[in-house]
């Protein structure tokens, strides 16, 4: 059952949790497939995609996903709002909350506001990026994908490759992939290793062959070298040499291993473009799945609030 | 006036006492400490069953005034520490402006002849508006009164410098106390490094930024035969160092905040702004060697390190949210509950901790309940327990780390200078309670 009003992270989901939410998506994702790609579901509910963060991807997808569910859509973007005034996020949220709104979709920089959001409103929250933190969506339909192309995560050996110190899509796999029972190896140069990742359940690979050897799929990220505050960030070119995914590399994986990007891609820079458009490639059903998964949860936390609203209700 | 306190247990290790006794106050002194006074003199306070301590001294609270009264007054501060049993405070320097002048110190000075409630003494700054380079006149400032110099939450990068300070402190005998951290080091992060930072996606302050600090402001301070005190020990290789230059004969002491042996990292993993502070949470590893250092004296005092703050900069996103914490009304009751009540430490030991080792390392005649000795005194019902929530704060401020929190150990009567000024609600003298 689930009960959360809030989706945060997948640290705090229980194996159960995250199966659910797994199958939710799976009877969603016919939808998409349909003439009429609607469903009554969040008819009447109103959707707010708070973004102070740059993003396209992961927007548009939680507003087609809200909307198949004939939810409506407010998009928020931090250069229109105002944010830029001084709000704090927490009164920008009540406002939010104010319009009667039911979910806020959250993008931040700071690691914890989607938490902090829930922890002051009623409505929904749902965390679609927060810092370094976690990015529980993105690394559901990485899930999503992994077990619709393989049929099952445990047992599965993922190597997550790239910038794991500074991303949220490495954490959020790293707990959801451990906890259905898949084994994650990370691999970066030593200076993107976080400190202790291997007492979230990860191993660490310091070599981008060892980590692709027997690996059944490989989740690339993408290297942000715009972060050039950073005296760690290795150069572009010697990074593609040391850790980009190559053909070449690949023959030496399984033959079938899975490429996965959470994108956008930059091509020649962490993937190489033949590799991003070959046959091990899933990085387009990758968006069409975040759909699926995204319908998934805007429906569960909305479902659930609805409840904990009508017990409150009754016993007003 | 005449206060007579009744079959009280008396914990005062100054004078190797712990039994009960009535304590006769005439005026602001302690007449007499002994068995069965006669109860024929002027107001008596029934403290049976209850335990009575020297007025506690908190070496390390922020004011915040002048300068930030939105966060805190000397008043407000000096009512909250009276309801937390602290009738001595060391008034931090992290003012604007800071006590680094004549001027400077005697703005401080005449607020607080006007409105302090409590014992308030004067901590004043190192160098020059806190900047870490001008050392300020040190001599001056010892002739106004200040009782201790520290940069506070600035520690001084240049060892040539903190060199001199030792120095001139030295010549002025006067105490040094030491926010020690390496800056470069601590790499802007917010809390602690490893799982946590990691499991929370924030950058990390290592103990290493900490504890190469201490190491090097005990060792300046001992090639010169300076006094040095480290501020809020928070990782356990900082209490080993300590612990050998200890053993060494080096002139150091140090203190701890209840929130270091009280909580740990894994507090901090909800985003909780009132558990962000500098240095941060750290492991339980780190909380045993508190413990420990605590136990065997290598830690020789706790101090709240108060910081008040409003909850327009508390009450924010995680890395833009201020540092510190507000801990005058919860100090006693936290050492109450994790110490006392594990047994790290007896009554005695937390007289030691919280009154009588501030009180000598600042130099100050308090910390005892000697007869002839001002009369501040705590009296304390130890085993009532209470929730810490944000509407009973007496600060003007609410980012305690123990909100929400239950305690054991409720203060009822602070005393100071022989006058009842704080009575908690649970008492009958709904006089003291103006």
């Amino acid at each position: 059952m689930w009960t959360r009003k809030d989706l945060l992270g997948l640290e705090e989901l229980s194996k159960e949790e995250l199966e659910l939410i797994l199958s939710t998506a799976e009877s969603f994702k016919e939808v998409s497939t349909r003439e009429i790609k609607k469903v009554p579901a969040l008819r009447g509910k109103t959707v707010v995609n708070l973004f102070y963060e740059p993003s396209t991807r992961t927007r548009v997808s939680f507003e087609v996903a809200a909307k198949r569910l004939s939810a409506d859509v407010i998009n928020i973007a931090v250069e229109s709002s105002s944010v830029k005034k001084g709000e704090t996020l927490v009164d920008t949220g009540s406002n939010i909350e104010a319009l009667k709104a039911d979910i806020i979709v959250v993008r931040h920089n700071s690691s914890g506001a989607a938490a902090m959001l829930a922890r002051h409103l009623n409505i929904s929250v749902v965390n679609a990026g927060d810092g370094w933190h976690e990015h529980p969506t993105q690394a559901l339909l990485d899930i999503f994908t992994l077990k619709e192309k393989l049929g099952h995560i445990s047992g599965l050996k993922v190597s997550i490759v790239g910038d794991i110190a500074h991303s949220r899509v490495a954490r959020s796999n790293i707990w959801g992939l451990t906890k259905l029972g898949a084994s994650v190896t990370v691999c970066a140069p030593k200076l993107l290793i976080p400190p202790a990742i291997e007492q979230m359940g990860a191993k660490v690979a310091y070599d981008i062959d060892e980590a692709l050897s027997s690996a059944d799929a490989v989740n690339v990220l993408r290297m942000q070298f715009e972060r050039d505050s950073e005296a760690a960030f290795p150069q572009q070119l010697e990074y593609f040499k040391d850790f980009g995914i190559t053909s070449e590399r690949l023959k030496k994986a399984k033959k079938d291993i899975i490429l996965m990007h959470p994108g956008p891609i930059n091509r020649g820079i962490e993937i190489e473009s033949s590799v991003a458009d070959g046959t091990n490639s899933v990085i387009l059903e990758q968006v069409t799945n975040g759909i699926a998964v995204r319908m998934a949860v805007l429906f569960l936390v909305a479902q659930a609030n609805d409840k904990s609203q009508s017990v409150k209700d009754s016993e007003s | 006036m005449t206060l007579l306190i009744k079959n009280g247990l008396v914990i005062d290790p100054a004078n190797n006492r712990s039994e009960i006794l009535d304590i006769l106050l005439i005026g602001k002194k302690i007449i007499k400490v002994a068995k069965g006074i006669g109860d024929d003199v002027g107001e008596i306070i029934d403290a049976r069953d209850r335990i009575i301590l020297p007025g506690l001294v908190d070496m390390h609270v922020h004011l915040r005034e002048p300068g930030r009264e939105d966060k805190e007054t000397i008043q407000t501060g000096t009512l909250a520490a009276l309801k937390g049993g602290i009738t001595s405070v060391l008034a931090m320097p992290n003012t604007f402006p800071p006590p680094d002048s004549v001027e400077s110190v005697s703005l401080v000075k005449s607020i607080i002849k006007k409105t302090a409630q409590a014992n308030v003494y004067i901590c004043g700054a190192i160098t020059k508006g806190r900047l870490g380079r001008e050392l300020a006149d040190i001599a001056v400032l010892k002739k106004e009164g200040v009782l201790a110099i520290s940069d506070d939450g600035s520690s001084i990068d240049s060892d040539a410098l903190m060199f001199s300070v030792f120095k001139n402190a030295k010549n002025e005998d006067i105490l040094v106390i030491c926010h020690s951290e390496d800056k470069v080091l601590s790499n802007s992060g917010v809390v602690n490094l490893g799982l946590t930072s990691t499991r929370m996606g924030l950058r990390g302050i290592s103990s290493e930024s900490e504890y190469k600090r201490v190491k090097r402001d005990i060792e300046l301070a001992e090639k010169i035969g300076a006094r040095v005190h480290i501020a809020h020990v928070s990782c356990k290789e900082s209490v080993a160092i300590i612990r050998e230059a200890k053993k060494r004969g080096a002139k150091v002491t140090s203190e701890t905040a209840p929130h270091y042996f009280a909580l740990t990292e894994e507090d901090v993993l909800g985003y909780d702004t009132n558990k962000k502070m500098n240095p941060p949470l750290r492991g339980r590893d780190d909380v045993a060697a508190i413990k420990q250092g605590l136990s065997d004296g290598t830690i020789d005092a706790i101090a709240s390190d108060h910081a008040p703050h409003t909850e327009n900069e508390k009450d924010i996103e995680f890395e833009r949210s201020e540092f510190g914490v507000i801990g005058l009304e919860t100090e006693l009751s936290a050492a109450i509950t994790e110490l006392v009540g594990n047994r790290i430490l007896d009554w005695a030991g937390i007289v030691r901790r919280m009154s009588l080792n501030p009180a000598k390392i600042l130099g100050i005649d308090r910390g005892t309940l000697s007869e002839g000795a001002v009369a501040d005194i705590v009296i304390v019902d130890p085993k009532k327990e209470w929730r810490v929530i944000k509407e009973e704060f007496v600060s003007k401020s609410r980012n305690c780390a123990f909100l929400g929190k239950k305690l054991k150990g409720v203060v009822e009567y602070t005393i100071c200078a022989g006058k009842v000024v704080y009575a908690s609600a649970s008492t009958d003298k709904e006089h003291y309670r103006a």
